[in-house]
This record gives structure tokens, sequence and C-alpha cells, in this order.
């Protein structure tokens, strides 16, 4: 408690209930007040071992407060006890001990003179320290007064107490040592010495701590200055928790956003117009005592508004006070929540602080979100670690060699600031990847694949390749370190032979980049960047530019901040040099930590820059140059463009319309990076919007057309990412790309090209209208030719599109008469869970054609899809039973085979312990179809199947809902299964569905609440429910199916009655 | 221009002190030898002085220069004895200022020799141990940046821009004779 000490910083950084809530005042309840508390309790946690002396010092008078800690929970040595109160045997003076604890009541008075007795006493109070802290500084507002005397009462302005203290013990001392030397020694002066220095130190420690809570709260109040949407959803988060309808519990009735909840991208919840004036969100309150508050959140702070008008419209006008806290506003609006709100406690925090500083710091964290998915993390640590170590030792062994200690320095230096950062990154990643990869979901793997073009070359792993023949480098070797030398030693002039002499050498050799980096020639030319010599620079970069495809010699210069320089030269006036420093970043930019450094610079903005070139037909010179520049910027934007924050970032800089202009050009060079840049771009929503309504895709179409491979496979790249819409797929068609699309299938050897287009055509073929024309193509004969001796990638492409072009039922004909079927089933056996998921779609969407049936049968396909069942990921295990569903339609003697699947059936059964909706789905629509089959049933009754479906009847998924219901209905026909339902409870939930918007729900609930009516039991229980009424309605639905089955249930209802009514009289 | 270069002289033309003073004022083109080769570039009758006529020539390729005019004119410059051919002995000449190195290597001259060595096989194409035109033209049209190889003699971009605008801020504030302006705009065109 002592460590209230820290008087300035309490008075004017604490947040006080305002003076008139009378005496003493009261802390506010807030994050500020929280944090300020648990660093004073840290601080006094453990003072007593820290400072022995200080501990001891005797108060000028003692803090005095309400303790919760009952007097027997204190014991220490030189205590007494009088009665249930303790009194220490030391005392300050005559009558006064030195600490106190006495009943009063419910609350003991606790009174303290040294700093050890306060330690004590919150040592007692266990996990209320919070309180104890909070109820003493309440008590004892200016607690440093007490302690030392009014003159370090805590004062406003400029406080000199100290000085003057230090001046008065420094003038005694000498005064003493006079004496001293007067020799009339004084014992009891240099006593009150002593004691005067211990009260100085006290002093000065305390004013430490004060200080370090001042910068604690100027950091958390900087932090708070304008209202983020984060803040405000924290604080309605935090009174959401303590709102409820206990009036003696609650602070609160009810606190919720107004509006329609949805919330944009920036965390907003006002609409457009309204953010413009700073609001963030409206705030609907029902306090205990009083009306509905309406309260706006803005960034200047929460006021209160007018309120909703009869037509539901806010209006927005502002009404009283603007707050800086949601809870002070209330606390002035409601007397209920001021109450109550005073009485929650402070949460004690002790340890979870560091992990919540580690998510933030790895939300913090550059989530540049490639595909993770063959990350290892423990691998490509230890090599970076042995990566270091190696270039340390390398970088000694060139400084022993030559005298040129300040680039070396230099280096070093850069090594050093950089290799922390790097491990912790790695550090970081590691736990972000992890979860991630336990969750390795089909889905997630597709969803990678078109997000970001596979980045097997991820150079996070690079591999450290040196030849260990260190003995007989190649006579390149000392030829390059002699031309470095001159690169170092001399003028311009020197210096410009050098480049273009080291540029005789064949730059694209590995032994010739690496000897630059080994002979410290990379420091060099990125020194060079620095020069005002355009000659040199461009010298450098030439060189630069070649080397960097090295994957090493790229870590390199980022490390040597080679990227900062040449982020900064892409604003140089000359054309040549821009171009080169662009190409230069593209070539570098190919790992993460690079496309970072680019960001963080401001490169991606200067990048999106240069793209701006008129585009004129006329060839000039100029405009060639001009064009170059545009397409060396769209090249280093293409590196640039794996990461997710660059493409955020881009788009910003307005690289959009930039790259429609430039996707106009003829020239095949300059489109190959603008369609690289776009397809990449892809992965994110926004950017397939803009594709689509800056009028790309008629453009992408037509190159699709081009004679380069490349541009064909970026821009078929580009269309498989962006049809995931609707209307992509329809342009895609109107502007005739499907042509272009199938004839591209014929380019097996390509198989980039083929993985590319076969993604389009998949996704193209979920449109109706493409499958169409699709089919008019003869797209499915040529997919099923792939089915064989192609790549993964290509495979989950073809199936894929197979799997959608089978929606329409003449295509699962056209799938057998190609053969596909056979091919298809084989693939089952795979274990790529993207392909997985696909083929099993293929096969079920086949499986609803009896002929195609017959043929997966004789496969054993139907095996072959329940054995996928156990596969560890849920969105194979859904596909799967999904696609069981049609073949047990299908199949001849369904029940027979079903059957002989040893464990099948209580394999699926147990599926439904699974977590996931997609899942539970799947299976509840896979045991309706098991179920037709009396004797299945009656297996699937014993594994428990009833009491696991009725268990599911709370969800809100409709999809799970209908098949849920489905389940339950066909379930119903055994044994006592129906009183078994009712018994479990699935009865009344299901009432529930008929509210649900969706016809198909109703139908398969209307059938099972009819299948349930047959037991009496269960009638009650859905009358009770208040089934009738939502009955009769679909009594009168246009679906027979419906009618039916309300009705039927209905007359069960209605008989039950009739028969109770008959009993009653009779 | 010239005439306010040389006010007092009776003729108008420049000597070699005057030149001197002019590109390191305007181009900051220090390097005497290569600022006398220079002078004497453009000194085409070799008199010591640069006419009218030369004077605007030779900063006609000064300052806006065809690349195979800015070729011809380094060449020139570099080649001393003016024999058609570049030297090792003309190399080692023009490049012996270029390394600076601290006193302690063995033969201050070797590292030149070294270079001078390297130059030449970067440039002798017949490998007749000296670099003609045609070497000469070949590998700086092969290489840009080696316009300049043995010590500038060019004006650099910035220093180019800033005389240009000097040169016409001139006409417009002291009314350059018309005959200059012209002849200097002509001989830009040619």
């Amino acid at each position: 408690v002592y460590t209230s000490v820290m008087g300035q910083a309490l008075q004017r950084a604490a947040q006080w209930t305002s003076a008139k809530g009378g005496s003493g005042g009261k802390l506010e309840f807030t994050k500020l007040n929280e944090e300020l508390l648990n660093s004073i309790i840290q601080y006094v946690d453990g003072f007593g071992a820290k400072y022995a002396d200080e501990s001891k010092l005797v108060f000028k008078k003692p803090l005095t407060w309400q303790t919760t800690v009952s007097p027997d929970a204190i014991s220490a040595p030189g205590l007494e006890d009088r009665g249930g109160d303790k009194i220490s045997e030391a005392k300050a003076d005559k009558d006064q001990p030195l600490f106190s604890i006495k009943r009063d009541g419910s609350d003991n008075e606790c009174s303290a003179m040294t700093m050890e007795y306060c330690e004590q006493v919150l040592r007692a109070s266990g996990d209320k320290k919070m309180i104890e802290i909070r109820a003493c500084l309440e008590a004892n507002r200016d607690p440093v007064a007490n302690m030392l005397g009014e003159r370090f009462a805590t004062v406003e302005g400029d406080d000199n107490s100290i000085f003057r203290f230090i001046e008065e013990i420094t003038k005694e001392i000498e005064q003493l040592a006079k004496q001293h030397a007067e020799n009339e020694g004084n014992t009891e002066k240099q006593e009150e010495i002593e004691e005067k220095k211990l009260v100085l130190k006290m002093r000065l420690i305390l004013l430490r701590l004060d200080q370090q809570l001042l910068n604690q709260s100027i950091a958390q109040i900087t932090k708070d200055v304008r209202l983020t949407p984060i803040m405000v959803d924290g604080e309605v988060t935090i009174l959401q928790e303590l709102s409820g309808d206990d009036e003696r519990k609650h602070v609160l009735e009810t606190i919720d956003f107004w509006g329609d909840g949805y919330i944009f991208k920036n965390g907003c919840r006002a609409p457009p117009q309204r953010q413009l004036h700073g609001d963030i969100a409206y705030i609907e309150v029902r306090p205990f005592d009083g009306n509905m508050l309406y309260i706006t959140a803005n960034t200047s702070g929460y006021y209160l508004n007018k309120g909703p008008d009869n037509r539901g419209d806010m209006n927005y006008e502002k009404e009283g006070d603007a707050y800086r806290e949601l809870v002070t506003l209330l606390k002035d609006k409601s007397a209920h929540f001021t109450e109550m709100i005073d009485k929650q406690e402070f949460h004690l925090k002790v340890q979870e602080k560091d992990d919540y500083m580690d998510a933030r710091r790895v939300e913090e964290d550059d989530d540049d979100r490639e595909s993770t998915a063959g990350y290892r993390p423990d691998r490509s640590k230890q090599k970076a670690e042995e990566d270091s170590k190696d270039k340390g030792q390398k970088q000694k062994a060139q400084k022993k060699k030559k005298l040129e200690p300040s680039l070396k320095w230099k280096a070093l230096g850069m090594e050093e600031y950089q290799e922390p950062d790097k491990r912790e990154t790695q550090k970081l990643k590691k736990k972000k990847t992890s979860p991630r990869m336990k969750t390795k979901t089909p889905v997630d793997a597709e969803d990678s694949f078109s997000e970001s073009s596979t980045e097997s070359e991820e150079e996070e792993e690079a591999v450290e390749r040196r030849s260990e023949t260190n003995a007989d480098l190649p006579s390149e070797y000392w030829q390059i370190q002699k031309l470095v030398k001159y690169l170092k030693g001399g003028n311009q002039t020197a210096t410009i032979i050098a480049l273009c002499s080291m540029r005789d050498f064949n730059l694209a050799q590995e032994t010739c980049q690496l000897a630059i980096r080994d002979v410290g020639g990379l420091e060099v030319l990125i020194n060079l960047l620095d020069t005002e010599e355009v000659k040199c620079k461009i010298g450098s970069l030439k060189i630069l530019k070649e080397i960097s495809r090295n994957t090493q010699i790229r870590r390199a210069i980022a490390d040597l901040g080679g990227l900062q320089t040449m982020v900064k030269i892409l604003r140089d006036p000359d054309k040549d040099l821009k171009c080169l420093a662009a190409e230069t970043i593209a070539n570098v930019a190919k790992f993460r930590r690079a496309r970072r450094t680019v960001r963080q610079h401001g490169g991606i903005k200067k990048l999106v820059g240069l793209l701006d070139c008129p585009i004129v037909s006329a060839t000039s010179p100029e405009a060639d140059k001009d064009a170059e520049v545009a397409r060396s910027g769209a090249l280093a934007l293409w590196s640039c463009s794996k990461s997710k924050k660059n493409k955020e970032a881009m788009r910003k800089a307005g690289a959009i319309p930039l790259l429609a202009k430039l996707l106009k050009s003829p020239n095949e060079n300059m489109l190959i990076p603008v369609v690289g840049t776009l397809q990449e771009c892809a992965s994110e929503p926004s950017y397939r919007l803009a594709i689509r309504t800056e009028g790309m895709i008629e453009d992408l179409v037509k190159n699709l057309k081009s004679q380069s491979d490349e541009l064909q496979m970026h821009c078929a790249s580009a269309i498989f990412k962006c049809a995931e819409e609707k209307e992509t797929r329809d342009l895609v068609r109107q502007y005739g790309g499907l042509d272009p699309l199938v004839s591209l299938l014929q380019k097996t050897e390509n198989k980039e090209l083929l993985a590319a287009a076969t993604g389009a055509i998949w996704k193209c073929a979920i449109s109706p209208e493409n499958v169409t024309r699709f089919q008019e193509l003869r797209a499915i004969e040529q997919l099923v030719g792939l089915l064989n001796d192609q790549p993964e990638e290509v495979l989950v492409n073809v199936v894929g599109g197979l799997g959608e072009l089978a929606k329409d039922p003449p295509n699962r004909m056209l799938v057998r008469k190609a053969g596909g079927i056979p091919p298809l089933v084989n693939l089952l056996t795979g274990t790529n869970q993207a392909l997985l998921v696909n083929v099993t779609r293929a096969v079920g969407q086949c499986a609803e054609e009896q002929d195609n049936m017959v043929i997966i049968d004789k496969l054993d396909g139907v095996r072959l899809l329940w054995s996928l069942l156990k596969n560890q990921n849920p969105d194979v295990q859904a596909s799967a039973a999904w696609a069981i569903c049609p073949c047990i339609e299908n199949a001849k003697d369904a029940g027979e085979m079903v059957r002989s699947f040893v464990g099948g059936l209580e394999l699926i059964v147990s599926l439904l312990k699974s977590d996931h909706r997609e899942v539970l789905a799947s299976v509840c629509a896979a045991i309706a179809n098991i179920a037709k089959d009396e004797e299945n049933l009656a297996v699937i009754t014993d594994h428990g199947v009833v009491p696991m479906l009725a268990r599911l009847t709370n969800t809100v998924d409709d999809k799970l809902r209908r098949h849920l219901a489905e389940a339950i209905a066909r379930c119903c026909n055994w044994g006592n299964n129906r009183t078994a339902f009712g018994r479990e409870g699935a009865v009344a939930p299901l009432v529930k569905y008929l509210k649900s918007q969706d016809e198909n729900v109703h139908r398969s609930t209307a059938r099972a609440l009819y299948q349930l009516s047959k037991n009496p039991e269960n009638c009650i229980t859905m009358h009770e429910a208040g089934v009738v009424q939502p009955l009769m309605k679909m009594v009168g639905s246009q679906d027979e199916d419906l009618q039916e089955a309300s009705a039927g249930c209905i007359g069960n209802i209605r008989r039950l009655a009739l028969a109770n009514e008959k009993a009653r009289y009779s | 221009m010239l005439k306010q270069q040389c006010p007092n002289s009776p003729k108008i033309r420049m000597d070699r002190n005057k030149f001197n003073d002019f590109v390191h004022k305007n181009f900051e083109m220090t390097d005497e030898m290569i600022v006398d080769r220079v002078f004497r570039a453009f000194d085409e009758d070799n008199d010591g002085f640069i006419n009218e006529l030369e004077w605007v020539k030779g900063l006609s390729i000064f300052l806006r220069g065809t690349m195979e005019e800015k070729m011809k004119f380094c060449f020139d410059v570099y080649d001393m004895n003016a024999d058609g051919y570049i030297s090792r002995e003309e190399m080692f000449h023009l490049l012996k200022n270029s390394i600076l190195k601290p006193a302690t290597e063995e033969d201050p001259d070797e590292g030149i020799k070294d270079l001078v060595e390297i130059t030449l096989k970067k440039f002798d194409y017949d490998h007749d141990t000296r670099v003609s035109f045609d070497d000469w033209t070949k590998c700086v049209n092969e290489d840009n940046l080696l316009l300049e190889a043995l010590g500038p003699c060019l004006p650099n971009l910035k220093t180019k821009n800033a005389f240009l605008e000097l040169v016409s801020d001139a006409q417009h504030d002291t009314g350059m004779s018309i005959s200059a302006q012209q002849k200097l705009k002509g001989k830009v065109t040619y």
C-alpha cells in the first residue's frame, strides 16, 4: 500500500471520480487505473527485500484505511493480540503503535506506519491485493504527505521540497562535521541526520516510482487520445459482460450496438457518410433506471444523441457533453450504474501480461500470409543459425585478410542487427503457423493455391550451397577480387572501368555471384548507389540486377540495406537508373523480409508511380523509355505483390487503374509482369472486384489468345482466381473467353499453363450458362483425357472442373462415355487433400446417375469413399459423406452393400461427434439415406444414433437443420426410436426449425414432426412448443410434400386430443 | 558569350587559361591534364586559341552532341599523339591518378599497370595491344558507360543542364549576338 507513494502520478494521471462524489473520491473504474494499480502492486511486492532500511522508516502519520483483511490473517513477530485486534508492540510515540488492525463491523480498520507493515497487509490480502491498494489510495489521497510529512505533500507546480531538503541535510552534515572537529560529538544529532538521510532516500525511491507511473500513464493516455473502433468494441464488450437482468448484480440491463450490425473494414459501424464526421458506432443502452440511452461513439469521445425517430432513422444530433470514457458518461446518466460499477473489481492480472504482449506482437508482425503449407519452422530456424554462424566466420576471415575496416564494420554491424530480428520473426512465425498446420484443410490448401502462386522457391529456406572446396577457387574469384579492389580504391574513372569489366564475367554463374559477395563486393556496389555519380550507380545496378538472381545474394543485399537505397533511386530523374533499380528490386523482393522492407520505406508508392506512363502508339525513343520504366515498375510490383500487405498498399497507391491502362498495351514484355501482378493480387476480393469493374476481364480474355505461353498462363490464372464471382464468370463468357480456355487444354507439355487453364475452367463451370458452352466445346472429353499422368496441381483443377460440369445431368453421361469414371475412382486412393475433396465431389455427382453408379459400384468406389470418412481432414470427410448419399440412393442392393463394409456404420455414426458443421450436415444426410434400410437402421440405432442426433438439434445452421431433421424423420421408423427422440429432448428444438427462412428445412422438419407425432408424448411436447400455428400455415404451402407432412402431424395431434376428451367424458 | 569570357582580347578568341577557368567554373572539370586535352580537341587548327567557330563547334558536341560525335570527341581527347590509336602508354598516363591508394603498396604503379591491362583487355578487340577508333566505337556502343572510360572529359548531366539554362538566360537578358545564337542553334541541328 505504500506504493501509493507516487503522489504526482496518482494525483494527475489516475482518473478520480469527480469531486462531487463526496469525501475522498473514488478511483474510476478504467483501464488506465487498473494498469497503474497493477504496477503499484508489483512495486510494493518485495519492497522490503530491496530496501530493508527504508521499509522500516516510520511514517509521519499512519496510513489508515478500511481493509478486508481480518486481523487473524496477519501474524508477525512483534504483534500483540488484543481482543481480536492486533497491535504492534513497537510504537512511534507513546500511544501510537506502528501498526494496528481493529475489527469494526464487517470492515476492519487498518493503520500502518511503516512500509514493512503495509507490505504485510498486502501479502495477507492474497488475491484481494487490488482492493487493498485501491482502498488505501482512496483513503489517503496523498500518501507521500502521510509518510514523509507535509513538506512533501504533492503540490501543483514546481516541487522544490526535495531540493530544499537536500540542502538542509548537507548543511547539517557540514555542521556536524564542524562540531565533530571541535570534538563535541553529538550522537543525537547524528541519528537525526541519519534519519533524514533515510527520508531522503525514501523520497527518491518514491519519486522514481512516481516517474515510472507517470510514464506509464502517458503511454496509456497518448494511446487513448482519440477513440478507435477497437476501443469502442472493447468498452462495450466489457460492459456487456456486466449486463443482465439481475438488478442487484448487473450494472445495466442491456447494452449493444445500434443498427444493422454491419461492420466496415475499418471497424466502424456507423454509415460511411457519418464516418466522415468521426462517428464510429452507435450504442443503445437500457439502464435499470430510466429510458433507453442512445450514445454516439465518435473519435472525439462518447456523447448522447437524439436516438432513432419513428421510422428508425438515427437522429445524430449531439446532446450534452462528450466523455472520454463510456463508463463516465453512463455514470452521469444512471445512478444505478454508478452504484454498481463502483463495486466491480479490477481484475488482478498477474501473468497474462506476457501472453498478451506476445499475442499482440504476433498481430503486429507482418502477416505476409503466403502459402505456409510446407513450411517447417524448426528446420529453417536451424538453418538460419547455421547460416549466420557461417557468415560470421566468413566475415571474420575476410577481416583478417583485408585491411578495409570501415566497410567490414558496417557489414558486421548490420549482421548483428539483423540476426536477432530474423530469429524473432521466425519464432513468431512458428507460433503463427502451428495452428494453421493443425487444421490443414483442403480448403485451406486450395486457398493458398489460389491465393498466391505456389512459392516453392520460398527462400526462407534457401540453402547455403557452397562448395567446400575452398582450396581450389576458380580463377574468376581472384580476378573479381582484383576488380573489387579497384572499385574500392579507384576514382570514378577506375570504378567505371572496373564495373564494366566485371560485367564481362558470366554473372549468371553462381561462382561469380558468390565471389563478388565473398570478396566484399556487395558492400561496395551498394555503397556506390549512395554516391552522386549517375554512371557509377548505373554500372553498379547493372551488376546487382544480374547477381540478385541468386537467392543468397538477395538476402545479402537486403541485409546490407540495399533495398532502402534502391527505393530512393526510384525517384531519380534518370530513367535508366529508375528501370535498373526497379528491376533489381524485382529480383531481390522475392522473399518476405525484403518485401516488407520495400513497403516500409515507401517503395510501393514509388513503384506504382513508375507505372504511370503515357501510352503512345507512335514509337519514339522517349516513349519506349517510359514504357520500359513502367514495365520495370510492374516487374517489381509483381515480386512485391506476393505479400498481402503490399497488395493493400498497392491498391491504396492507386495501382489498379494504372495496371488496367497498361493492360491495353500491345507489348508482350509489358503484359507479362502486368498480368502477373494482377493474378497475384486477384487473391484479394477488392482486386477481383476492381478487375471486373475496370473492364480488365476483356483484356485478360484477349491475351489468352496471345502467342506467349507465359502470358496465357498468367491470364488464365487471373481468370481462375477472379471467376470465384458470378459476374466475372459471365463476363468471361460474354467476351468469348471460354473457347481459348478450352483450346489451352491442348498444351499438355506446359504443366503450369495447364494448371491455370484447368483452374479457370473449373471456376467458370460454376455458372450453368458456361457449362452449356463447355459442352459445345467438348470440354468434358478433353478434361477426362487429362485425368491420367498429370501432376497433382493440374489434377485438382481438372477434377474440380469435372465435378462442376457433372452437375448438369447430360454431362454425367458424357463423363461415363469418355471413360472418366475409372480414373476418377482411382484417384480416390490419393493423399492430396485438395484433390480428394474435388474427387469425392466429382464421384458424388457422377453417382447421381444409375448407369454411372453401376460402374462405380463395380470398381468398389463406395468402399473407397467410405474409407475417406476416416481422413483427418474434415473437408474430405464432409465431401466423402456427401458423395456417399447419391451412391446409396442409386446403388442396387444399397442396404446389402452398406452392411458389407465392416465397421462402416459405426464409423459414420461416430462422425456425429465432429465439431465441423459441414461434416455433421453431410453425415446426417448420409444417415438419412442409410436409414432407409431397416436392418441398417437397426444397426445404427444400436450404435446410439438417436441420442447423438438429438444432441445436435439445438443448431441454428439451416443446412445442418435440414439434413438433421431428415435423418431424424427416417430414424423414427425403428423400434422405440420415436420415444427415444422425445426422451432425449429432440422434439421442442425441432419445432423451432419451422421459423427458419429455408423452405427445405420446413419440409424435412415437417416430415420429422409427422413421424414423431405418432408418439403421444411427443405430441404433447410439440403442442406445448406451439407447433400448431406454423404447421397450419404450412398446410397451405404449394409444396405437396410439406402439405402432407404438416397435415399428418396436425392430424396426429388432433387425434390425441380427441382421444383424450373421449376418455375424460366416458 | 565567347566575348564575355575574354573581354580584353582584341580578337574574339580564348586562350588556354581562360578555357581552363571556364570549364572549371561551369562544368566542374578540374583534372588539368584532361582539360588540356579537351582544349586541344576544341582547338582544331592548333593555334593555341579557340576562335569563334571552334568554340561553337566544340560546345555543340559538349552540350548536345550525338553519341557518334561524343565518341569521336572522347577518342580524340584520349589519343594524345593523335595517331589514331590509344596506346598502352597513353592509357597509363591518363589513368595514373585514378587510384587513390595508401602508400603502403610496394609499387604504386603496379595497380595502375594492372588497371591498364584490364582496360586494354576490355577495349582491344583486334588484339594489337592498342585501341583503334574502331575498337573504341564497338566497345562504347556495347556499353555506353565506357564513353568516358579514361577520365571525365564531358560535362555531366547536372552541370550541362545548369549551363544550358545559364545560356538561355543570357540570351534573354543580355541579348547575345544574333549571329552567334544562330550559329549555336544551327550547329545544334546538324
